[in-house]
Parts: structure tokens; C-alpha cells; sequence
């Protein structure tokens, strides 16, 4: 006899491409429609920064699980050594994200305080159909407790932005996440140069 | 908690292996790492056996602090008898391996016996099995390690490996995980060769919990401000590396060069941190692509590099035409300033192969250059060197040598036998520059006195790594001391061996102490593990350990007279710098380091000490 949760997972298969067409079919609705409180934040990372250290996974791998276990961390260092190059790597909280939309009991919600989408233990049946969905990789299934797992922003005060040692991960103005870039560049551009010429 | 109450023993011979509790009344007394293996080691085996015998054992140990977010804490060390001292051997290794093992569930995996045939071990939680390593035998550190990834379709495993130099029992082949960083010293890897292990692959999702983690938060927030807002680990170490040392220990006089005839190296600013900064005239890119951290490290001194791709030892090699380990100090020291070469492609391409191969660029440029020293007095020739002219400063000798003892090949295979047994080999043991057979690292002992006695007295022979009296000495860590002077160096050894022997242990990295102290560290310690760990019980283990170490060392046959430096530092003084004039004081040093360690004239710890010391 087919357990509730088998027979969830049997259906949700089935669905998964239907809900991935229909999503990426769907319009961006205008931010008066979403419902968000003003003033959000988002993680913004500089990949230029990241030494690879890992502390951002040991650091959200503790305020998820209570121990320090990379291997469960919601953020992800990725190393490309033969550049040089470290890339820190979580979710972005998509505003029509796609995990949200392709959960067939609707175990992923908006947190409309930070913006974050959620998941909830209780209602996950562990059918990873979000897995699929997820253009970015960004929600992965959990084996040893059968839910996915994703970034929740940890309620509004990331850790894996506190913890990061060079500023690689920062906890920014949601309308701004462009602005140290924008500085660093503004602070290249000499006018004073042609005005004088 | 903290540590995760288990090992893994290995049994090459029989193919098993076993989990069995660690032994948690050794883990109060020794902590973890360094200590806690070591201890172990001198239960299960007799000192005096062939470290190259299947008698002798291997030890990858973790420290309690292994895998949690201290800073630094992703070491692991590889304890065995070492292959080119025949003395206790402790070689420390960051990158990402030592988190991956302690997640797994392992505070140390011990190896037994002999593989009848090449073997790696596969460990993934708590499944462990013993591999064909057929396919890789034969193969380089880089291509093992990524041989297993994608035979096991798992990009997540972290592989620790030896190249060919292990397998054909180059001295001082070392461990290389992660491609880059490296249990380096003392011969490790050529111990694991002899085992027929060719590598370690570890996956581990279990998690790493401490005892107290509210306690544990707080201190470890703390030390994490007191690296950031120190000059050294919060500026320094990060923009430059440990090559920030480069032109400071030059202008101290203490460079060792071409063998320790010179204390100063004419072309040390072309091999240091601010060579490697500067943008090359061929592509207008530095030699430095970016600093690099080891697992939960907030310092992240690690270097990344490439070669120029117009130099000649990679412009038809594409393969080596990439990002990789960067040169550190020491490399850069030994590979440059030992050799007389000052071309810092050529060094930045022979440390790739070091790592490729896996060696230790500490003993092979060290061994060079004293190669060099022969071939200069004329004692080999060209007829043993296969044609290459071996001159203090020729580049193309380094390089060729490099790839000839990563593969245990023609005159390369004669710098395999380390300094020690090559200059007695050709008659003039005098010249290797080597303390119970390790080459020294790159401080002068006539430049920085306190460095003398501390290589004297290193229970795995010459290193920097277990009293760095540096700090004091040059960098006024934690308080400035002349470097020219002997007096009081005695003490001041041995407060930093003892204090290095418990980062160690701890699972950390000692170059946190150049801005943490024990008040610093054994708070981190005492909130993760069960039991007291105060400032005073930190040092006495610190103290237990070394005096463990040294007592393995004498029933392995060492005695006070090893406690020795080569003639040369003892009687030419130094010719130019700070230093002219100086020898090393060691004859005045070693007996007041013996009084202070508690040790008889002889250098052997005494009845009373060892009590002390609970051993």
C-alpha cells in the first residue's frame, strides 16, 4: 500500500515539467503586487573578495543544524583552481521563484518581511520537484532528514554575512546591491582632469 | 564533543578496517593532533624500527578543534616515524582534507602494515574501503586527485595523495591534499609509499559539534577580531603572504644562501612578495592571481600564481599554464635563495612541481643547493649529474632537478636522498645543512640566534614550525628580543615550542599566534572540549607533548649530541648584514635550555620532570 508520501511523489513526478513551463511562462508582476515591506535587504556577493575559506558554510551549517557541517550549508564556496577564482554561490530569493511555484503542497512560502522564500519542514514531502525547478541549483534535497533545504536569509540577519572574514558576502539595501560597485567605479572617474584641460 | 571519539584503523596488510573508540583519557592528557597521535604512536610501535618497514605506523590525526569555526581550524597532521630523520615525524597540512576527515566521523585514521599492492582508501562517512590504486600508481598528486573525483563521480571528495617521488622513496616526499597545500616534512609521504597507499579520499556530512557552543561563539568571535585587527594575520599575511619576509629576513642578514656560504641573497627582492605583485612585462599581469584561505581560515595568506606563459619552462606545456600554488616564504627561500636563483618564474614552475609530485621544496632546494656546493669544489661533475651543469644560480638546474626527484629519475633521484646522505655519500658530510637528517628552513642561525637552539632542539629535525622565536626575534612577537644576542634565547625557546605543540594539537594553524596568544586560544579550546582547559593546563600539555616527542626520540637511538647545528653556522661567521661576524651560540644556549626544560646534562629529561609533566 502506497504511503500519503508515495503517492505525493508519484503525482508531483508527473507534474514537474508542466509546472516548470507554466512558470517560466509567467510575467513579472509589479512590485505594488508582491506584498513585500519596504526596505529589504539581499545578499550581495563579490566573488572577487572570496578568499574560499568557508566560514559563510560553517557559519550557516551551524545556525541551520546546530554543528558545523558544510555539507548541509545553504551557501556553497565553489573553487575554480586552476583561475584563481572563489564564488560563493547561494539563493537570490527569485521574486517569482520558481521553487515556490513548482511545490505541489505549497511547503515554500514568501517570507514578506525579508523577502525570503521558505521551507517548511512540516509540509515538504521531499518530492524535489523544486530541485528541478531551481534554474540556479540553489535548493537541494537533504537525505538524512528527507526535505530540501534552502537559504532563508536567516530571518532578516544572515550569518553567512557575518561571518565572512572580507566582506566577499554582505547583507545590502535589496534596491542597492549595486551600489559598492557603483562607488568603486564613481571613484575612478576624474572630471577634474578634462575640466582643467 | 569537539572530538569525535573515533578512529579508523587501517590494516594494509590484511586489507580491514576497523573503528574503535579513541581513547578519551589520552585525548585530557594530549589533547588531540600532534599530541594525541603521537602518543598513540609511541604505544604501538618500538622507535628503533626502519621507518620504511611495514612495522612503522601512520597517522592522519585531526584536532578537537578540527572542523568547527575557529579560525584556522581545518588542519591535520600525518604522525609517523619520519623517512629522512628516523626521528618522530609531525607534518601539519591546512586546505580542506583535515574538515573533511572530522566530518566524517574520524578524529584519526591509523595505518598498519603494507598493501601487498597499490591501494587508496575510500572514506565516505562511515563506509571505508580499501581501493585498487592501480590506475594511479605511477600518476602525480594532481592527476590522482582528480583521477578519484571523477571515478567516483563525486566532486566533493577531498583526496590526499602521493606523487612518484613517494612511490620511489624520494626522503622527503611529502602529502598533498587539496592540489596545493601539503603535509610536507620530515618524509611522510615517502612512509605512506612504502605502505603501497597511494591515497586518501574522504567524504564526510556528519557535522562537527563542540561542548559548550555558547561559550565556544564568544571566544571564537573574539580571536577572529584580535587576527583582524593585528598588522601581521590582519594585513600583512593576507596582502603578502608569508613572502613578506622575503627582503625583511634579508635585510636582517639572515637569509641563509647558496648553502649557507652567505647570510644574504643579493637577488631576494626578485623572489619576493613584492616581486610577485608586480605586473610582468609579457602580459601585464603579476605573478600573483590572488590570496587563498585553507578551511575556516579569516587570515588567508595563501598564494595563487602562474608562471609566465612566455617562460621557457611552460611556454610549449599548456598544463602547467594555469593558476596554482603560489610561492610561501619558505619555498620561495629554499627553491631561490639556497640555490643562488633568482628567476621567479623558474621558482614559482619547480614549486608547482613540488606540489604536483609531492615534495617538500623546503628539503629539495636545500639539497640542491648543497648539490650545488659539491659541483662547485668539484667533488661531482657533470658525469654524475648527467651533463647538467650544476652552478649555484643556474634556473635551468633547479628546474630540471625539480621534475627528475618528482620522479625519482637519474641525478634526480641522488637529490632524493636529502642533503644528510648525499654529501656522504660524495665524502663531505659537513656540507648538508641539516639538523637529524632535515634540512634547515630559511633563517640564518648566526642572523637570528634563537632560530639556532630551536633547530637544534626540534624533535623532527630543522624546522621553523616548532618554536618560530622569528616573531620575538625579528617581528617583536610578543615582545622584541635581539636576534644577535644568545642570551635568554633558552627560555624563549621554550616557551614557543610548548605553546606551538598545543595549536597544533588543538587542530589549528600556528600562524594565528603571531596575533593570538594562550589567552587567546585556550579559551577557544576549553569552551569545545569536555575537561579544563585553562591557559596553564594548555601549556602543560604543550610541555607533556614535547617532552613525549623527545623521549621517542631517544629510545629511537638520539641522543644530546643530535641536539647539534653543521660547523658551518657554528664556526664561519656570517660575511655580510647585521651579522657579520656572528656564529651561532648554540654551546652556551643548549645547556641552559636543558636546565630549563628539566633535562640532565645530557640532554635526557629527568625523573623529576617527567613527573611533572605527568608522563
Amino acid at each position: 500500500m502506497n504511503t500519503h508520501r508515495e503517492e505525493v511523489r508519484g503525482r508531483t513526478v508527473v507534474c514537474s515539467c508542466l509546472f516548470y513551463l507554466e512558470i517560466s511562462a509567467l510575467a513579472p508582476r509589479k512590485p505594488t503586487e508582491t506584498g513585500y515591506r519596504n526596505m529589504q535587504k539581499s545578499l550581495s556577493i563579490d566573488p572577487a573578495k572570496c578568499t574560499g575559506c568557508q566560514q559563510c558554510e560553517l557559519a550557516c551549517s551551524y545556525d541551520n543544524e546546530g554543528v558545523f557541517n558544510p555539507s548541509k550549508s545553504r551557501i556553497k564556496v565553489f573553487n575554480f583552481h586552476d583561475q584563481g577564482r572563489f564564488v560563493p554561490y547561494t539563493c537570490t530569493q527569485c521574486d517569482e521563484a520558481w521553487c515556490l511555484h513548482a511545490c505541489p503542497v505549497d511547503a515554500i512560502s514568501l517570507d514578506t518581511a525579508t523577502g525570503a522564500k521558505i521551507v517548511s519542514d512540516q509540509m515538504c514531502v521531499g518530492c524535489k520537484v523544486c530541485t528541478i525547478a531551481c534554474p540556479f541549483g540553489t535548493i537541494n534535497y537533504n537525505q538524512s532528514t528527507g526535505k530540501v533545504i534552502k537559504c532563508d536569509l536567516c530571518e532578516g540577519d544572515p550569518e553567512c554575512a557575518k561571518a565572512c572574514p572580507t566582506d566577499a558576502i554582505t547583507f545590502v539595501d535589496a534596491n542597492w546591491t549595486g551600489l559598492e560597485k557603483m562607488r568603486a567605479w564613481a571613484a575612478k572617474t576624474d572630471s577634474s582632469v578634462s575640466a582643467e584641460a | 564533543m569537539a572530538w569525535a571519539r573515533k578512529i579508523l584503523r587501517v590494516n594494509l596488510t590484511n586489507g580491514t578496517c576497523a573503528d574503535e573508540p579513541l581513547n578519551m583519557e589520552w585525548a585530557q592528557k594530549y589533547l588531540g593532533q600532534r599530541g594525541l597521535a603521537t602518543k598513540y604512536l609511541t604505544e604501538e610501535i618500538d622507535p628503533k624500527i626502519d621507518p620504511l618497514s611495514p612495522d612503522n605506523k601512520m597517522i592522519m590525526a585531526t584536532g578537537p578543534l578540527t572542523g568547527t569555526c575557529a579560525s584556522t581550524a581545518g588542519r591535520y597532521s600525518v604522525i609517523t616515524k619520519g623517512a629522512l630523520t628516523g626521528a618522530i615525524a609531525c607534518s601539519n597540512s591546512g586546505g580542506f582534507f583535515g574538515n573533511e576527515m572530522k566530518n566524517a566521523g574520524y578524529d584519526m585514521i591509523i595505518f598498519e602494515g603494507k598493501s601487498p599492492k597499490p591501494v587508496y582508501l575510500l572514506l565516505q562517512d562511515d563506509s571505508a574501503e580499501l581501493v585498487d590504486a592501480v590506475d594511479y600508481w605511477g600518476q602525480s598528486c594532481w592527476t590522482t586527485e582528480e583521477g578519484i573525483k571523477e571515478k567516483h563521480g563525486d566532486p566533493l571528495l577531498r583526496v590526499a595523495s602521493i606523487g612518484v617521488s613517494g612511490e620511489k622513496g624520494v626522503k622527503f616526499a611529502c602529502i598533498v591534499n587539496d592540489m596545493d597545500r601539503a603535509a610536507g616534512r620530515s618524509g611522510v609521504g615517502t612512509v605512506m609509499g612504502s605502505k603501497n597507499l597511494k591515497a586518501v579520499a574522504v567524504r564526510g556530512t556528519l557535522g562537527v559539534s563542540v561542548d559548550d557552543a555558547s561559550a565556544f561563539m564568544g571566544a571564537v568571535a573574539a580571536g577572529k577580531d584580535v587576527l583582524a585587527e593585528n598588522a601581521v594575520t590582519g594585513q600583512g599575511l593576507p596582502a603578502f603572504g608569508t613572502q613578506v619576509l622575503m627582503n625583511v629576513i634579508n635585510e636582517s642578514g639572515a637569509l641563509p644562501t647558496r648553502n649557507h656560504r652567505d647570510a644574504q641573497f643579493e637577488g631576494a627582492n626578485n623572489i619576493s612578495a613584492e616581486a610577485m605583485a608586480e605586473p610582468r612585462e609579457s602580459d601585464g599581469k603579476p605573478n600573483l592571481v590572488t590570496n587563498a584561505a585553507c578551511f575556516g581560515c579569516t587570515i588567508g595568506c595563501g598564494r595563487v600564481s602562474t608562471v609566465e606563459r612566455t617562460h621557457y619552462t611552460v611556454k610549449d606545456r599548456p598544463e602547467y599554464q594555469i593558476a596554482s600554488g603560489g610561492l610561501e616564504y619558505e619555498a620561495a627561500w629554499a627553491l631561490g635563495a639556497a640555490t643562488g636563483v633568482d628567476d621567479l618564474n623558474a621558482l614559482t614552475f619547480a614549486n608547482f612541481i613540488c606540489n604536483e609530485q609531492g615534495l617538500d621544496p623546503i628539503s629539495f632546494g636545500a639539497t640542491v643547493g648543497a648539490a650545488m656546493e659539491l659541483f662547485e669544489d668539484g667533488v661531482i661533475t657533470t658525469k654524475e649529474t648527467d651533463g647538467l651543469e650544476l652552478k649555484f644560480g643556474s634556473a635551468e638546474a633547479l628546474t630540471t632537478l625539480v621534475e627528475l626527484c618528482g620522479k625519482g629519475e637519474g641525478f634526480g633521484a641522488e637529490i632524493g636522498l636529502g642533503s644528510k646522505l648525499l654529501c656522504e655519500k660524495y665524502g663531505h658530510p659537513e656540507l648538508s645543512m641539516s639538523v637529524k637528517g632535515q634540512e634547515f628552513p630559511a633563517y640564518d642561525a648566526r642572523g637570528i640566534q634563537g632560530m639556532g637552539l630551536a633547530y637544534a632542539t626540534s624533535n623532527r629535525g630543522a624546522c621553523h614550525l616548532r618554536g618560530y622565536t622569528v616573531a620575538s626575534e625579528i617581528l617583536g612577537i610578543p615582545e622584541k628580543t635581539d636576534p644577535l644576542v644568545s642570551e635568554g634565547k633558552a627560555g624563549l625557546v621554550k616557551a614557543f615550542q610548548d605553546a606551538t605543540a598545543v595549536v597544533d594539537s588543538a587542530g589549528i594553524c600556528v600562524f594565528t599566534t603571531f596575533a593570538w596568544s594562550m589567552d587567546d586560544i585556550s579559551p577557544q579550546i576549553d569552551a569545545a572540549c569536555e575537561g579544563d582547559w585553562s591557559v596553564e593546563n594548555c601549556m602543560a600539555a604543550g610541555e607533556r607533548i614535547w617532552n613525549l616527542e623527545r623521549k621517542f626520540n631517544l629510545d629511537a637511538g638520539f641522543t644530546g649530541k643530535d641536539d647539534n647545528l653543521p660547523q658551518r653556522l657554528m664556526k664561519d661567521a656570517a660575511k655580510t648584514g647585521p651579522a657579520e661576524g656572528k656564529t651561532s651560540g648554540l654551546d652556551t644556549m643548549l645547556p641552559e635550555y636543558y636546565a630549563a626544560r628539566g633535562w640532565t646534562a645530557e640532554g635526557i629529561p629527568s625523573n623529576e620532570t617527567l613527573d611533572r609533566v605527568a608522563l
